[in-house]
């Protein structure tokens, strides 16, 4: 069964080949066998999924049931459930219990969805290889010698390793995309307002965005189907029609325009990630679409200015971490002072400090203008290319990461080599546009990414391109090795 | 050498909104320590803020009342700093596009001396929790209550040049904003709060001296005793060659002294910059004008309508509508009697003096409105004379009721029956034989002078209640008879 799309073990419930239970029990059977390999799950939240699988059978039962009702899941470790430790990946959070769901956790849950478990991750999100996890690194299922990407790594690992049908994720910077390359996945991080953020703890809250990680571009659709809606709790979510993500997935690529752009194929691009993305660009050239080169003049600059704006607001975004009102205390704190340095310098971890630190000081008196206003000034920039790109084209297509997944270790002494893993992925997540990687290839027995770029809410012409693709390749269908 | 001072004020009003700026809970006050917290005043994580819709309509409103220009686009900012009682370690505020632009307020002062005080701007902001020191033993504890109460900050340019034209200024600005019903104007719960910027400077002298700030001052009493004190202090340090520390102090009304609390050297980086997790809301003159339609009549509109509609002098209106509450009393009163110059005098006198004697505000007055104005109907009437009802006043002031209740009790009803006003006339006449036959002999023109004697002589014998117009009557017609 765990080798089944969304879309196929929802088949399967309907028609009664298995019900709910027994497929919850599967997957959470293999959890308890398996992950201690991956380490892909911070928690495990067995009674509760046992339930919600009765309450599925029930509604399957029923007839009329939701598409996902039924359909075993895991959630990111940052999206909080409503009595289950949210940890956010912290020792500052270890401890933490909320008492409520974030709106993509209860409308997965209204969707009948079954929640197995929260997800391993980097450190409130910080990290592009899941090793900044308080709860230890996570194994990429495809070589377990090295990273999964981050800071989905949990959740991308976990559907890899067929640990769950699909998972919840978070792309700031790659979040999403990067893993989805590394593991050989589909990742979606749908454009900036499509998906709530109520109840997703922030890292940079105009950057931050929910979204999938599935097998497949068709169990994306079935998952943001279940996920968007209009909320608000949340101010910055956008008042857009709901949609039908699957409605268009079979709609034949034929005049379809592709841009790619040159500054994504340039130095720092491992060559043979380079040329499985470009092979998979020729598949769709089959499939009729014509290619124009593009260019996007300010990527070079989305790095740097992500690096000042992400922090920036992360730091203000974990000051509330504080010591007093729940999550880590330290020991006999003498004073205020004490209370607030100890408990904050024990329970970070070095990069979130980092982050914080460079947050801090580029929103300081004397370096504001510097830092922060001129890295907004340089967002706007960005976005204008893109609008300016999505002129003359329709997608914009290139790879997700710059190389396979990489050793654990390899990059953790150099953040800047770090940082230079999203050098693609970044600038999708300033404009606030939706963006997917799609697995294309394989280098080092290793997957690669394809990442699609689209228009602001152009979801389900997104997934579309990625469906057709996978309706043409099996890099999609490949499981990683030594997957039972 | 002759100074000058120069005032400039920050206030905090509390709006009066049922919920909070950025969630749901109640803002009441006086609840059992974090009952009206929800996890967005906790700042747990993953939880956002939605502005409230009517603290804009309250804040453009309080814009309106003050001439001043109104932010079409305004944008909230973080301001980070660390306290216990700051949930989120930074707080919500506008800074560079705030909600209410340049505007004024103009200021009756003592003499009929006007002043125009000019607004820099109001923002919105939220306010903070509040730490509680004592009952801890050794440790503090936070009430997140009051955090998330939505504020504006009013700011003014420092035109003030006394005690007197700030605490002018204070009370026309809590007058504006309780006829506004924008805030309940409660200072002693802390609805109104005032941080005072005072400097000193040579008369003549263009360029502002250094100056201090006085924090969180909550009544006009301590405002005044503050500016004072603190006026009085950077002279004393000028005059003996020292210089003003730009630094933030504390005033203790109980006390009357006054303390540094921190100075510039040790002044936070605020890190100011626009929240992400709010949009910038923009206002259309549509709306504008909505909030117009429906605000409260304004202190100057009703003291306008005091002189057109009730006949009252101009004076007399202006000192009626200076607070809100007071004018309120007076219609009550007027509703309830139908005399206004009346009431008008007896709120302005004897209900101002008890008041004033008490300590008391009038919305705290044992004399209901109700009561004032029965006061009133039996004066009219002539059940009363206003020797008496001061009495009867007196008497309401003590919570005795009513003022018929209280004639009734006292036995204090006017005496106007000829019957019983004769038989007194005629023992004073039977008594003072001499002084009957000095009035019979006397000048016309004397006569009114010495028919005192005999009004007096009756009005003691009848423990005052005799209707001295009666007695008179029957007097001036016994004695010339």
């Amino acid at each position: 069964m765990h080798d089944q799309t969304m879309a196929q073990l929802a088949l399967g419930l309907k028609r009664r080949d298995f019900s709910s239970v027994e497929l919850t029990q599967h997957y959470l059977e293999r959890i308890q066998r398996l992950d201690a390999t991956y380490n892909s799950f911070i928690t495990i939240t067995e009674q509760q999924a046992l339930q919600q699988a009765e309450e599925a059978d029930r509604r399957l039962a029923q007839g009329d049931a939701p598409t996902l009702c039924g359909i075993p899941i895991a959630h990111k470790d940052l999206f909080c459930t409503d009595g289950v430790r949210t940890s956010c990946g912290s020792k500052m959070l270890d401890n933490f219990v909320p008492p409520y769901s974030a709106t993509i956790v209860e409308n997965l849950q209204a969707a009948g969805a079954v929640m197995l478990g929260k997800t391993n991750m980097d450190e409130f999100a910080m990290g592009s290889s899941n090793e900044t996890s308080y709860y230890g690194p996570v194994k990429n299922p495809w070589a377990i010698d090295c990273v999964p990407g981050g800071s989905s790594g949990g959740s991308a690992a976990a559907v890899a390793a067929q640990l769950a049908a699909g998972a919840t994720a978070s792309d700031t910077g790659g979040s999403i995309r990067q893993p989805a390359a590394l593991c050989g996945l589909t990742g979606l991080k749908p454009t900036y307002g499509r998906v709530s953020r109520w109840g997703m703890i922030a890292f940079a809250s105009s950057l931050d965005q929910a979204g999938t990680l599935t097998r497949t571009a068709e169990d994306s659709a079935l998952m943001l189907n279940a996920m968007a809606s209009f909320d608000t709790l949340d101010s910055t979510c956008v008042d857009q029609p709901l949609e039908d993500y699957t409605a268009n997935l079979n709609q034949p690529l034929k005049g379809l325009k592709i841009g790619v752009p040159k500054e994504y194929f340039s130095e720092g691009l491992h060559p043979e990630t380079g040329a499985a993305v470009e092979a998979a660009i020729k598949v769709y050239e089959g499939l009729g679409a014509s290619v124009q080169e593009i260019s996007l003049p300010h990527s070079h600059l989305a790095v740097p200015a992500y690096y000042v704006i992400a922090p920036a607001e992360c730091s203000a975004n974990l000051s509330r971490f504080d010591g007093v009102r729940y999550g880590y205390r330290c020991e006999t704190p003498k004073d205020l002072m004490d209370l607030y340095q100890r408990s904050r310098s024990e329970a970070f971890g070095d990069e979130v400090k980092r982050r914080i630190l460079v947050g801090a000081y580029a929103l300081s008196a004397g370096y504001y203008d510097a830092y922060y206003s001129k890295a907004q000034k340089v967002r706007r920039l960005i976005k204008q290319d893109f609008v300016d790109a999505f002129t003359q084209v329709d997608v914009i297509m290139g790879p997700t990461s710059p190389s396979p997944a990489f050793a654990f270790g390899a990059k953790t002494k150099d953040p800047v080599a770090m940082y230079l893993e999203d050098i693609y992925t970044i600038a999708t997540n300033l404009a606030g546009l939706p963006g997917l990687s799609i697995p294309c290839g394989l280098v080092e027995n290793k997957p690669v990414g394809l990442q699609l770029i689209g228009n602001y809410f152009a979801e389900g012409r997104l997934l579309n391109i990625a469906h057709q693709f996978q309706q043409t390749t099996d890099f999609h269908t490949r499981s990683a090795p030594g997957i039972e | 050498m002759e100074w000058e001072t120069v005032i400039g004020l920050e206030v905090h009003v509390q709006l009066a909104t049922k919920t909070k700026i950025f969630s749901g809970a109640s803002t009441a006050y006086g609840a059992a320590p974090n009952t009206q917290a929800c996890a967005i005043d906790l700042a747990m994580p993953g939880t956002l803020p939605v502005a409230n819709e009517a603290a804009f309509r309250y804040a453009v409103m309080f814009g309106l009342a003050v001439h001043a220009e109104i932010g079409k686009r305004s944008v909230f900012e973080r301001k980070n700093y660390f306290y216990p009682d700051l949930p989120k370690g930074y707080q919500t505020t506008q800074l560079a596009e705030p909600i209410v632009g340049p505007g004024y307020v103009d200021l009756e002062l003592s003499e009929g001396r006007t002043k125009r005080v000019r607004i820099h701007h109001a923002h919105l902001e939220e306010d903070a929790g509040k730490s509680l020191h004592e009952d801890y033993h050794g440790m503090s504890g936070i009430d997140l209550n009051r955090a998330g109460t939505p504020l504006i900050e009013v700011v003014t340019e420092p035109d003030m040049r006394s005690a007197e034209e700030a605490v002018a200024f204070a009370k026309k600005l809590h007058n504006i904003a309780t006829s506004l019903e924008i805030c309940d104007g409660d200072m002693s719960q802390g609805s109104m709060r005032f941080d005072v910027n005072i400097s000193v400077r040579p008369k003549g002298q263009e360029t502002l001296g250094t100056r201090t700030e006085t924090k969180n001052l909550n009544s006009f009493r301590f405002m005044e005793e503050a500016i004072a004190l603190e006026v009085e202090r950077q002279i004393d340090v000028l005059e003996d060659g020292g210089k003003i520390v730009q630094e933030t102090r504390l005033y203790n009304g109980e006390t009357k002294v006054a303390r540094s609390m921190r100075t510039k050297e040790d002044s936070d980086d605020y890190r100011y910059f626009p929240c992400p997790d709010l949009l910038p809301v923009i206002l259309d003159d549509q709306y504008i004008n909505e909030v117009r339609q429906q605000m409260p009549e304004l202190p100057e509109a009703r003291r306008e309508r005091f002189v057109a509609d009730y006949g009252l002098t101009e004076y007399d209106a202006t000192q009626l509508t200076a607070e809100r509450a007071v004018a309120d009393y007076f219609e009550a009163t007027v509703k309830a009697c139908g005399e206004a110059k009346l009431a008008a005098n007896w709120i302005m006198a004897d209900l101002s003096a008890y008041l004033n004697k008490e300590e008391l505000s009038i919305t705290q007055s044992k004399v209901t409105p109700i009561q004032l104005a029965g006061l009133i109907t039996r004066l009219t009437d002539g059940t009363l004379s206003s020797k008496i009802a001061k009495q009867v006043f007196e008497a309401m002031t003590l919570g005795e009721g009513d003022a018929d209740t209280i004639i009734e009790a006292r036995g204090l009803k006017q005496v106007s029956d000829t019957g019983a006003l004769e038989k007194l006339v005629d023992e004073v006449i039977a008594n003072n034989t001499k002084q009957v036959d000095n009035y019979r002999s006397a000048d016309e023109a004397k006569r009114p002078k010495m028919l005192g004697f005999f009004v007096g002589q009756i009005m003691k014998a009848s423990k005052g209640q005799a209707n001295p117009q009666a007695v008179n009557d029957i007097l001036k017609k016994k004695l010339e008879g």
